[in-house]
């Protein structure tokens, strides 16, 4: 006999949405976090939120919809997704302030391996400091898979498909 | 002022006809941007259009552009490639909205107007008008009112149009060291397409040209390549420029940085030793072409890259929109017969290129940078004076600027400035 038989069925319902809104929360917290890692340009931290064998992609919708796998960014595993982090401290760019906004999260449920699965719409704005107003960079959505790591949750794969058709110029830091 | 008589056209004189000091009037001026169209883009040049694996089956279209101007790219049942104006005989509506896809013909969604898979106007509603009233003119003439059609020819997979019917043949235009050159990436195996970029880029169209005709920046402003030990100064290169200045080829060989030399590293302030990649199989070049060359960038006049960066392949097709930008659509590639461990080191190995890419997106940079300096200064000039022993033509330094004098050469004469 479960736990769960002894409580009466409403709240075990209560529980369950409960745990269901703590999961959205606690994704919603780590994507809060990523956002500021990659706004405030702390990009080893940012590689610090994937798994050793981590998937990390940024492709075009155009490309996503055709099932071509080219990305922008095309990282395999953690050490690809690393190899970008520390290239871009020595890359040659404008300077610029990034503001990654992501919302809309929907967790969308669980694989057999225990990975949880969610998508979030993100927008990406820059500022370059020689233009004077803000333009909207990137749009798209993230397809995720989360997966702990100890106490800690860690992106195992993240899809970030942008509808936007055309990059501005150049995309100089990581979505 | 002078520059208000640059500007207003009436004064394009090239500065003491020196083609080491290049006038900003060549990238900031409308007058000379609407006469490139004119005279290039839709004059006697051979205009990279899409690649043939786009369009693999009868019906296929992809939309294209010639210069700035629309074009759709379709494949007849006929197994013929045409390409043909984006732009309605009747109302210049531009018909074709979908990127690619798979058509039995083409019918413009404001009046309906149909066209075939070749560009030939196949039906008018209402030609004859209701009941005796309205309709079109008795005379007008079905045949003699098809999509404006370019000339097309196909060379090892790769599509080319051109406004011009009195094209010589693609080998006679890219004369015989170039296209050994695009022959050695384009080497007959089939083209599997893996993707595309697309991206907008705040500068003239014809700084990307420049760009892979100045070797001399490759390992200035790219770190990550010295950084890392990737390509040095010492490595084996070739700044190729056919006989005509216009198309040109960047190539290198990978070589091994423990050679270098310490007065060379000295002159590459990145280059640091002992810096390694987490992810060495990134940087693997797995022989697979009939070339001494690791690496090579051919620019094919007027609006086509063609990139073999070891393993990632792609074409970028040139797209301008006006004097100070253009859009870049890139077409990434491998071969059918690759298999899964093929496909992703060139899809790995593609970190390295487009607008994210190691190196792309510092060549994007660079580029605006230029534009924006060209826009601040009125009546500047600038300089491409690095190894004046070749006046202009093919140089086998990196230190060189010559291939850039060699494209302006030929610029200079198609314009006839």
């Amino acid at each position: 006999m479960s736990a769960d038989s002894l409580r009466p069925a409403h709240l075990v319902a209560n529980d369950r949405r409960l745990e269901a809104l703590l999961l959205q929360r606690e994704f919603e917290e780590f994507n809060a976090a990523y956002a500021a890692a990659l706004d405030e340009g702390r990009l080893t931290d940012w590689a610090d939120m994937f798994t050793d064998d981590a998937f990390y992609v940024v492709i075009s919708r155009e490309n996503a919809d055709r099932n071509l796998p080219v990305g922008l960014i095309y990282c395999e595993n953690k050490g690809m997704i690393l190899d970008r982090a520390n290239a871009m401290k020595t890359e040659m760019f404008a300077p610029r302030y990034l503001r990654h906004i992501i919302g809309n999260l929907q967790v969308l449920g669980e694989e057999p391996n225990g990975e949880m699965r969610a998508r979030a719409n993100y927008v990406v704005v820059q500022v370059l400091l020689d233009r004077p107003q803000a333009t909207l960079h990137q749009v798209g959505v993230y397809y995720d898979k989360f997966r702990r790591v100890g106490d800690r949750l860690k992106l195992a794969e993240r899809r970030c498909v942008y509808d936007n058709l055309l990059v501005d110029n150049a995309l100089c830091l990581p979505v | 002022m002078t520059s208000q008589i640059a500007n207003c056209g009436r004064d394009y004189v090239w500065p003491d006809n020196d083609l080491r000091v290049i006038p900003d009037w060549v990238y900031t001026d409308q007058a000379i941007y609407e006469r490139e169209i004119e005279r290039i883009f839709h004059g006697p040049t051979w205009n990279y259009v899409g690649l043939e694996a786009e369009v693999p089956n009868p019906g296929d279209f992809i939309r294209s552009n010639v210069g700035p101007t629309p074009v759709v790219v379709a494949r007849a049942a006929d197994g013929s490639i045409n390409v043909f104006e984006n732009r309605c005989m009747h109302r210049a509506s531009e018909f074709c909205r979908e990127l690619s896809g798979n058509a039995r013909e083409f019918i413009c969604p404001y009046h309906q107007w149909t066209y075939d898979l070749k560009g030939s106007l196949i039906g008018i509603p209402f030609r004859r008008g209701v009941g005796g009233k309205g309709g079109m003119p008795a005379d007008f003439k079905m045949q003699d009112n098809g999509l404006r059609r370019l000339a097309v020819t196909v060379h090892r997979g790769v599509v080319f149009a051109s406004y011009s019917n009195e094209m010589e043949p693609f080998a006679d235009y890219l004369g015989p060291e170039v296209l050994r050159e695009f022959e050695a990436t384009f080497d007959g195996r089939k083209l599997k397409i893996l993707g595309h970029y697309r991206h907008s880029l705040p500068g003239n169209w014809k700084l990307y040209h420049e760009n892979l005709k100045d070797p001399y920046h490759a390992t200035l402003l790219h770190t990550f390549l010295v950084t890392f030990g990737l390509l040095v100064v010492g490595n084996r290169s070739l700044m190729l420029a056919d006989k005509s200045g216009r198309h040109g080829v960047m190539a290198s060989a990978k070589s091994d940085a423990r050679a270098l030399s310490g007065d060379s590293k000295k002159e590459m302030r990145a280059y640091k030793e002992g810096m390694t990649l987490n992810e060495t199989r990134f940087m693997d070049f797995v022989e697979e072409f009939d070339s001494p060359w690791s690496v090579t960038m051919a620019t094919i006049w007027p609006n086509l890259i063609v990139q073999r960066e070891m393993n990632t392949l792609g074409v970028r097709q040139i797209v301008p929109t006006g004097p100070h930008e253009f859009i870049m659509k890139w077409t990434m590639f491998g071969f059918e017969g690759d298999d899964e461990e093929m496909t992703r080191h060139r899809l790995r190995q593609g970190n390295l290129m487009g607008p994210a890419g190691f190196l792309g997106l510092e060549d994007n940079e660079a580029i605006k940078f230029v534009q924006d300096g060209m826009q601040r200064v009125p009546n500047g000039r600038h300089l491409v004076k690095l190894d004046p022993n070749t006046p202009a033509g093919t140089a086998d330094t990196l230190i060189s600027e010559s291939a850039i004098r060699a494209m302006y050469a030929h610029w200079r004469e198609a314009m006839a400035l």
